[in-house]
């Protein structure tokens, strides 16, 4: 689904990625850990097509097409979705008109008519269910005065509504309490399925707990200096990183 | 050029306004004479630092002529906000309109009545109010005005009487059978514990040139609470100058929104002063501009005494060649201590070419006060534009909601539903393609 290839990216001056390699098969679940500063963020961003970073070399390719010739909001209509670290407010836009707005943008890339406003008002019922939302939270502006754990779980319920074949989740378990924790990888766990695939990007082993992960991949300096199976998470809680990061720079 | 005016004030003086009390007529005579010392102030007076009034004062206005055609009701029903039961008073180019207002049957302790008929039924309160919360004496516009005071609507709210539905002063403008001014006068008093919500409109037909020069007169009772809607969407071609002076009295509350889209000039000053404890102001607006647009607004809040809070917010969405000037300025006089004072404002450019003057001044002589203020002038946010185009929302959707939603933010705070809701689709309908 997803091949990485000798990744390169910069922000100003600065080289953040620095030959990342990584394949991703329709299915799996992968995550990416490291320390503050490797480049895990980074590489999330980069796959969404954050503009303020700039790929310097490397490939990306996404279901056979050149992911990083396509525009933010093309990734997202090819079914690529990003959750954010830090959500963004959007006040004046309430939550329903947004998701409703980007629904409609995606199935019309898929070729399907606009959703009417009942319908839609019956998928939003169901799934914000799933991230046991309060409906009150829908008429509000898009994460505007929201808790971190709303503002973390408004998130996983655009993805349930948006229902992404490439799902990155970028340190969505930064600042959660473990019951909000639970409810957020509740709600990735019921979306998994065959044909999709998920990158967890996180500092910290306590989300794969609840979010089992098929491979784990250590990025250290912008570049993947160990992969392995979902041991070596529980490796990485034991030791830390340093052992890794005095291998790699040895 | 003052010398119209002086005609045209002898004119009033001796026809038009002849019937009014003698006080009315001393206070035009002095008004004018501070008119004719003051004359128009240039862009060297401080307060007009951003302004310039040359297209106003070049220009000799005579007061409007009535329409070649009437004004019918149903030209006024897009500027009705759909409401049927409202207390609405009419005025066609300053003069007031029996038959398209419908402020008859009112409720037990309000008075809804133009300024002629006040001064039958309300002459106590007239004497004691008009020409005095507004003062003249410095400003030349409220002096003009002042001098030219003939029209005008008058609201009375007997003590303890809460209006339930809004009092509407639509003031429509159509220069049809030539340009000229019209200088509405309105004064709004609420008694102790009173509440109600009065909106002003002022709105052009037909698109010609013309001058408003309005001025209002809002004196709020011991624990009333008044909330004011100024709209401010007349004719393009237009001007006009505005000012909403309020007083407040203990405990009373205020909640003015300024909106203001239309006219080629426009000023709009919004005053308070909180002279008893335990007031509260709240002050929002939104100016829209575009084309070669010239929107001003000024507003000054006096805190007077203690414990008393002001909250200021004003957004502009500013395209083309518009400029906007926003002046806000919070005083907080020696003795009101534990003020809590809030100001913000925050302007988007769209083009290159759109410029602001921003301006929030906070004098503080008290020790004992929490006050902040801020002024952004910006484009769209970039990291949001992302955040939308990451759920799949195409750049040109995402600017368009981003410019909405940046109105919208303070379109929310008017407590109004009518009025709310009418005014976010006109901001939708302008900034988004879909509508």
């Amino acid at each position: 689904m997803l091949v990485i290839q000798n990744l390169h990216a910069t922000v100003g001056d600065k080289e953040i990625l620095r030959g990342i390699d990584l394949t991703v098969n329709a299915g799996e679940v992968h995550a990416v850990m490291g320390p503050n500063g490797s480049g895990k963020s980074t590489l999330a961003q980069v796959l969404a097509g954050h503009p303020a970073y700039e790929v310097t070399a490397g490939s990306v390719t996404y279901e056979g097409q050149d992911l990083l010739a396509m525009d933010p909001e093309v990734r997202a209509q090819q079914g690529i979705f990003l959750a954010f670290q830090y959500p963004v407010e959007i006040p004046g836009v309430s939550n329903a008109y947004f998701l409703r707005a980007a629904y409609n943008e995606i199935r019309k890339a898929r070729g399907e008519e606009e959703i009417d406003p009942i319908s839609f008002a019956d998928l939003m019922d169901e799934r914000m269910k799933l991230v046991e939302m309060d409906p009150a939270m829908l008429s509000r502006s898009v994460n505007t005065g929201f808790s971190g754990g709303e503002k973390k779980r408004n998130e996983i319920l655009q993805m349930a509504v948006l229902e992404p074949k490439l799902a990155v989740l970028d340190e969505t378990d930064s600042g959660l309490d473990i019951d909000a924790l639970r409810i957020v990888a509740h709600g990735v766990n019921s979306l998994k399925a065959p044909d999709k695939a998920t990158i967890v990007v996180t500092h910290y082993q306590r989300l794969l707990n609840y979010i089992v992960p098929d491979y784990v991949h250590v990025l250290a300096n912008g570049r993947i200096v160990r992969s392995g199976g979902k041991e070596l998470a529980l490796e990485l809680e034991e030791k830390g990183y340093d052992w890794l990061l005095e291998e790699a720079v040895a | 050029m003052i010398d119209s005016y002086l005609k045209g004030f002898e004119e009033i003086a001796s026809n038009g306004g002849a019937s009014a009390p003698d006080w009315a007529r001393s206070l035009r005579l002095s008004a004018i004479t501070r008119f004719e010392a003051l004359g128009f102030p240039t862009t060297k007076n401080e307060d007009w630092h951003f302004t310039s009034v040359a297209p106003i004062a070049e220009r000799e206005f005579d007061l409007l002529a009535p329409p070649a055609h009437g004004v019918t009701a149903a030209q006024l029903a897009p500027f009705s906000f759909g409401a049927t039961d409202w207390h609405t008073l009419v005025f066609v180019n300053g003069r007031y309109d029996a038959a398209l207002s419908s402020a008859a049957a009112l409720p037990d302790g309000l008075t809804v009545v133009p300024l002629k008929q006040a001064y039958d039924e309300l002459p106590l309160l007239v004497e004691q109010y008009v020409g005095k919360v507004a003062a003249y004496e410095g400003q030349t516009f409220t002096a003009l005005n002042t001098a030219f005071l003939d029209d005008g609507a008058v609201v009375h709210v007997a003590q303890d009487v809460e209006v339930a539905r809004p009092i509407h002063l639509l003031f429509v403008s159509d220069a049809s059978a030539g340009a000229g001014t019209a200088q509405p006068h309105n004064l709004i008093v609420l008694d102790r514990f009173a509440k109600a919500t009065v909106i002003e409109s002022y709105v052009g037909i037909g698109g010609g040139m013309y001058f408003t020069n309005v001025v209002t007169e809002a004196v709020v009772g011991d624990g009333a609470t008044l909330t004011h809607l100024k709209l401010q969407r007349e004719s393009p071609k237009a001007y006009h100058v505005g000012t909403v002076d309020v007083r407040q009295a203990r405990d009373s509350h205020l909640v003015s929104f300024s909106f203001a889209t239309g006219a080629a000039l426009s000023r709009t000053n919004i005053y308070t002063e909180l002279r008893g404890e335990g007031c509260g102001a709240t002050l929002n607006g939104l100016y829209l501009g575009d084309g070669e647009q010239h929107i001003d607004h000024q507003t000054r809040i006096e805190h007077v005494e203690p414990n008393c809070y002001s909250r200021e917010h004003y957004k502009g969405i500013l395209d083309g060649s518009a400029h906007g000037v926003f002046n806000g300025k919070v005083f907080v006089h020696p003795a009101a201590q534990k003020t809590d004072g809030k100001q913000t404002n925050n302007t988007l450019l769209l083009s290159e070419k759109a410029q602001i003057d921003t301006k929030p001044q906070l004098e503080i002589f008290a020790d004992d006060v929490k006050c902040t203020h801020g002024a952004t002038v910006g484009r769209l946010d970039e990291t949001s534009l992302f955040y939308m185009k990451s759920r799949g929302i195409d750049a040109r959707t995402a600017r368009e909601l981003l410019t909405y939603a940046f109105a919208a933010d303070v379109l929310e705070t008017i407590e109004q539903v009518e009025v709310r809701e009418e005014l976010e689709a006109a901001t939708l309908r302008r900034y988004t393609e879909r509508g």
